[in-house]
C-alpha cells in the first residue's frame, strides 16, 4: 500500500499529504452512489449496471437509495422546476465529502428543453463535479466520466470537469475541407 | 359508417351541433358547450353510438378567434370500432372565463385529462371532483400552453445558486468552451418574455 | 415552494398512529424518479392515495410549437424513451396522414420491423425492471442483456443506441443496412432463449407469483372507463389492439395474435407482456421474409422530402428546395387530424393541428401511460403498502410520456 501512495506522486513525505492520498485512494474505489434517475438517461444507466458495461469494475456499483449513506450523486436525466427542491434536498442530506455527477445533456445544461419547466443544468442548484454530455451519453462516455471523477477524488481536485470526445469527430471529418481553406484555424482552441 | 354518427347527432341535437366535417377520415362535430355533457352522455349510452372509451381530452388555443379556446374530445367505441371528435369552443379573447361541464361522471379517465387541460389552458371544468394542477406545481402562475405564455419564462421553486456560492460567474458554471454545447442555450435566469427567442 | 413533506408538521414530535401519512417518492427507487404518492394508511392498508405526476414535465407540446414539423422527431423520441422508434413512427404517420402521403412498401415493412424491435425492448425493460424491484435481480440482468441485442441492431441501423431520431416525414432517414435481416434473424433466437430462461426463473418462484397474483386487479369495465389501452387493458380480457382493430402499415398482412389475460391483475399484465415479445418476434420473422431488398424507402414527394445531395450541390432548384425545407420547414396543409398507433403501452395518439405553415400550431400527444397512471390510485386503494411496488411496476409508467 505504501508503494501505491508513492506511485500517486507524493514524495515529499509529509504525513498530511500521505493521509490525504490514502483517503483519496480509498474513496475513489468505494463510491456509494445515489442514482437520482428521472428520465431517458436512466435507460443507459440500466445498461451501465448490466453485465456488458458493468460499472462494478470501477467500484461504483453499490446503489444506496438513502442519501445519508451515499457520497456520489448521479443526476440522471432532466430536472424540472418541480423536481428541483427534491434534488436540492437530497444533496443537502448527503454527508461530506460528496460528489455530484451530471449524467447527460439535460442534467448538464438543460439540453434542448429550453423552456418554462426545465432547470438549465443542475449546477444552478448543486455544485457539480463532472459533466457527461450526450443525449443520452454512451456507457463508454459515462465510464470515462467516472474515471475522471475518480482521478479528481484521488487528487482532491474540486474544479468541474467535462467528458470530451477522445477524438473530435468534427475536426476529423473536416480535414479535407480545411486543407482547401488555407489559413483557417484548425483544431480547437480550448 | 361514422357519417351516420354525425347525422344522428345533428338530428338529435339540431342547432346545438354548430358544425361538422369529416376531414381525412376523422369525423368532427363542434357543439354548443352548454350541452356538452348531455351530448357526451348520449354518445356513451345510445346503443348505436356506444362510445365506451374516452380516448383523449385536450385543449387547443387559437389566439385570433373568439371564443379562443377549444376543448377537444376523442371518443372511441370498442365494440363498433368507430371514432368521433367532439369540440366545444370556450373562453373570451384573453382565454378568461373558459368553463365547461366535466364528464368525469361518464368516464373516470376524464379526471386527469381534465386536470391537465385546466393546468395547461385554464379551462375550468364544472363539477370536477378535484380540479388541481397536475403537471405544473401549485405555485405556478399562468397556463403554459396558451400561445401568450412565453415558452422560456421559468418560475423556479428554489433560488438558483448565487455567484458567491458558486465562486465563479454564473454563466461560467459549466466548464464548456465557446464552441461546445448549443449556442441558443438560455442565459442564466433569463425570462425576457420573448417567446420567439431561440427560434429561427 | 410545495414542501416535500407536506404532511408533517414541525411541531408534531410523534408520528400520529392513525391514520398515518406517508410520502412515497418522487425520489423513491420504485417510483422511477418521477411519481409521488401521498398515502393515508391505516396500519398497512391504504385508505387514500393521491398520485402526483409532473416531475418530468418537459414541455413537449410547447417545444413542438417552436420548431418545424421535422424538428419534433427528437422530442418525440424522448417521450417513451424505452421504445423511441414507436414514437418516431407514430408521429411520422400522423404528419403523413395530414399531408396525405403514403410511403413505399419497403418503408412500411422497415418501420414495422424497427417498431417491433422497439416493442421488444420496451417489454423487456418493463418486465425486467419490475422483477428487479421485487428483488429478482438475475432475470433483470438477462433481460437487459437481451435488450442490448436489440439495441445493437438499432444502433447498426440508426447510429444511436437509444434516441434515434430516425423517422422522417415521408420515409425513414436511411434504407435498411444490407445486414439487417440477418442481424434480426440471428438475435431473435437468442432473445427468445434469454426470455425463456428469465421467465422460468420468475414463474417458478413462489414469492414472485404471490406478490403479483390478485394484486392490482381491475375489471374490464373500469379499465375501459379509465381509458386504459395496451397490455394493461388486454390483461383484463379486452383484446383491443390498434394493430388488429385498425391496421396501419402492413399489420393486416402479417399473422400474429393478441395475447389477453383473464383476471386483470399484475401477473396477467406481466404474462401479456412476455407473450407480446413472442408475437413481436413472429412479426419480425414475417417482415424479414417479405421486406424487399431493393427499392425506395422514402416517398417521392418534394413537399416534404429533402432533395438528393447531388441536386443540392449542382442545381439551383435543389438548393432552394433544400433551403426552404430546412429553414421554413415542410408546409403541411392546414387542417387537423388524430392519428393513432400501438405504442409500447397502448394507443399512442397524435392530434395535430396545422395552420398551413411550416410550424405546427398544436401537437398533442395522447400518452398511453397518462391514463394508466391515472387509474393507479383506484387499484391500490384498500390494498397493502407493499402491493404498490408490483402494481406500479406492472403498469409500466414512463415518465417522459406520462408527464409530456
Amino acid at each position: 500500500m505504501g508503494e501505491l501512495i508513492t506511485l500517486q506522486g507524493s514524495e515529499q513525505g509529509f504525513v498530511t499529504t500521505r493521509v490525504n492520498d490514502l483517503l483519496g485512494w480509498a474513496r475513489k474505489y468505494s463510491l456509494f452512489a445515489y442514482p437520482f434517475v428521472t428520465a431517458c438517461c436512466g435507460m443507459e444507466f440500466m445498461a451501465l449496471a448490466s453485465p456488458r458495461f458493468d460499472i462494478s469494475r470501477f467500484g461504483a456499483e453499490a446503489p444506496r437509495f438513502s442519501p445519508r449513506q451515499a457520497d456520489l450523486l448521479w443526476v440522471v436525466g432532466t430536472i424540472s422546476q418541480r423536481q428541483a427542491p427534491v434534488l436540492r434536498r437530497i444533496y443537502e442530506q448527503m454527508m461530506e465529502p460528496k460528489w455530484v455527477l451530471a449524467f447527460g445533456t439535460c442534467a448538464s445544461t438543460g439540453g434542448f428543453y429550453d423552456n418554462y419547466t426545465t432547470v438549465a443544468g443542475i449546477d444552478k442548484l448543486v455544485p457539480t463535479d463532472v459533466y457527461i454530455p450526450g443525449c443520452p451519453p454512451r456507457p463508454e462516455a459515462v465510464i470515462d466520466g467516472l474515471l475522471l471523477l475518480q482521478d479528481k477524488i484521488a487528487s482532491g481536485d474540486r474544479t468541474p470537469g467535462v467528458v470530451k470526445p477522445r477524438e473530435d469527430p468534427v475536426s476529423r471529418d473536416l480535414v479535407p475541407l480545411r486543407k482547401k481553406r488555407e489559413g483557417a484555424p484548425t483544431g480547437r482552441t480550448s | 359508417m361514422s357519417e351516420r354518427l354525425l347525422a344522428k347527432l345533428r338530428e338529435r341535437f339540431g342547432a346545438s351541433v354548430l358544425e361538422t366535417h369529416s376531414h381525412l377520415g376523422d369525423d368532427t362535430a363542434v357543439v354548443d358547450p352548454a350541452r356538452w355533457k348531455e351530448i357526451c352522455a348520449f354518445l356513451r349510452d345510445d346503443p348505436a353510438c356506444d362510445m365506451q372509451m374516452l380516448v383523449d381530452l385536450c385543449g387547443a388555443d387559437y389566439p385570433d378567434r373568439t371564443p379562443r379556446l377549444e376543448v377537444v374530445l376523442h371518443l372511441y367505441s370498442i365494440a363498433r370500432r368507430h371514432r368521433l371528435r367532439l369540440k366545444a369552443r370556450v373562453g373570451d379573447e384573453d382565454a378568461e372565463g373558459a368553463e365547461i361541464d366535466s364528464v368525469v361522471d361518464l368516464w373516470q379517465g376524464a379526471n386527469w385529462f381534465e386536470r391537465e387541460t385546466y393546468d395547461m389552458f385554464g379551462v375550468k371544468f364544472r363539477g370536477h371532483p378535484d380540479l388541481r394542477r397536475i403537471l405544473m406545481y401549485p405555485e405556478f402562475e399562468g397556463h403554459p400552453l396558451l400561445k401568450t405564455y412565453p415558452a422560456n419564462k421559468t418560475q423556479p421553486l428554489v433560488a438558483y445558486r448565487t455567484e458567491e456560492e458558486a465562486g465563479v460567474p454564473l454563466e461560467k458554471l459549466a466548464p464548456f468552451g465557446d464552441d461546445e454545447g448549443m449556442s441558443f442555450g438560455r442565459k442564466n435566469g433569463d425570462a425576457t418574455g420573448d417567446a420567439t427567442n431561440g427560434e429561427a | 415552494m410545495e414542501p416535500v413533506d407536506l404532511d408533517l408538521e414541525e411541531s408534531a414530535l410523534e408520528l400520529p398512529a392513525e391514520p398515518m401519512h406517508l410520502n412515497l417518492g418522487p425520489a423513491h427507487p420504485a417510483m422511477h424518479g418521477t411519481v409521488r404518492i401521498v398515502l393515508e394508511l391505516s396500519g398497512e392498508t391504504i385508505e387514500k392515495a393521491d398520485v402526483q405526476i409532473g416531475y418530468l414535465h418537459r414541455g413537449f407540446e410547447k417545444m413542438c410549437e417552436r420548431g418545424t414539423w421535422a424538428q419534433v422527431f427528437p422530442y418525440a423520441d424522448r417521450l417513451n424513451y424505452v421504445s423511441p422508434m414507436l414514437n418516431n413512427v407514430g408521429y411520422a404517420l400522423a404528419v403523413e396522414k395530414l399531408c396525405d402521403i403514403e410511403v413505399p412498401d419497403r418503408c412500411q415493412w422497415y418501420r414495422m420491423a424497427l417498431g417491433e424491435l422497439a416493442r421488444i425492448s420496451d417489454h423487456l425493460t418493463c418486465t425486467g425492471a419490475m422483477a428487479m424491484e421485487l428483488g429478482a435481480f438475475t432475470p433483470f440482468l438477462w433481460f437487459v442483456k437481451a435488450r442490448e441485442m436489440v439495441w445493437d441492431i438499432l444502433e447498426e441501423e440508426t447510429g444511436a443506441r437509444l434516441t434515434h431520431s430516425f423517422g422522417r416525414i415521408g420515409g425513414m432517414a436511411r434504407p435498411p443496412t444490407p445486414a439487417f435481416k440477418e442481424l434480426v434473424r440471428g438475435s431473435t433466437k437468442e432473445i427468445l432463449s434469454l426470455l425463456e430462461q428469465g421467465e422460468k426463473m420468475l414463474l417458478k418462484n413462489r414469492i414472485f407469483i404471490d406478490r403479483l397474483e390478485n394484486v392490482g386487479n381491475i375489471s374490464q369495465a373500469d379499465a375501459i372507463s379509465l381509458s386504459w389501452t395496451g397490455p394493461c387493458l388486454r390483461s383484463t380480457g379486452c383484446s383491443y389492439d390498434v394493430r388488429k382493430a385498425h391496421p396501419y402499415l402492413k399489420y393486416d398482412e402479417v399473422d400474429f395474435t393478441v395475447p389477453v389475460g383473464t383476471r386483470g391483475d399484475s401477473l396477467d399484465r406481466f404474462l401479456v407482456r412476455l407473450d407480446e415479445i413472442r408475437q413481436s418476434v413472429r412479426i419480425l420473422d414475417q417482415v424479414c421474409d417479405r421486406m424487399a431488398d431493393e427499392g425506395p424507402v422514402s416517398a417521392d414527394d418534394p413537399r416534404v422530402m429533402l432533395p438528393e445531395k447531388d441536386a443540392v450541390y449542382t442545381t439551383i432548384e435543389g438548393t432552394i428546395q433544400h433551403f426552404k425545407l430546412v429553414m421554413e420547414g415542410a408546409k403541411v396543409p392546414a387542417g387537423e387530424c388524430y392519428s393513432y398507433t400501438e405504442g409500447g403501452n397502448g394507443e399512442l395518439g397524435f392530434y395535430l393541428v396545422s395552420d398551413g405553415s411550416g410550424t405546427p400550431h398544436r401537437v398533442r400527444i395522447r400518452p398511453p401511460c397518462f391514463s394508466i397512471t391515472g387509474g393507479l390510485s383506484k387499484i391500490i386503494m384498500g390494498r397493502m403498502l407493499s402491493d404498490i411496488v408490483p402494481t406500479f411496476g406492472a403498469l409500466n409508467m414512463i415518465g417522459g410520456e406520462c408527464d409530456h
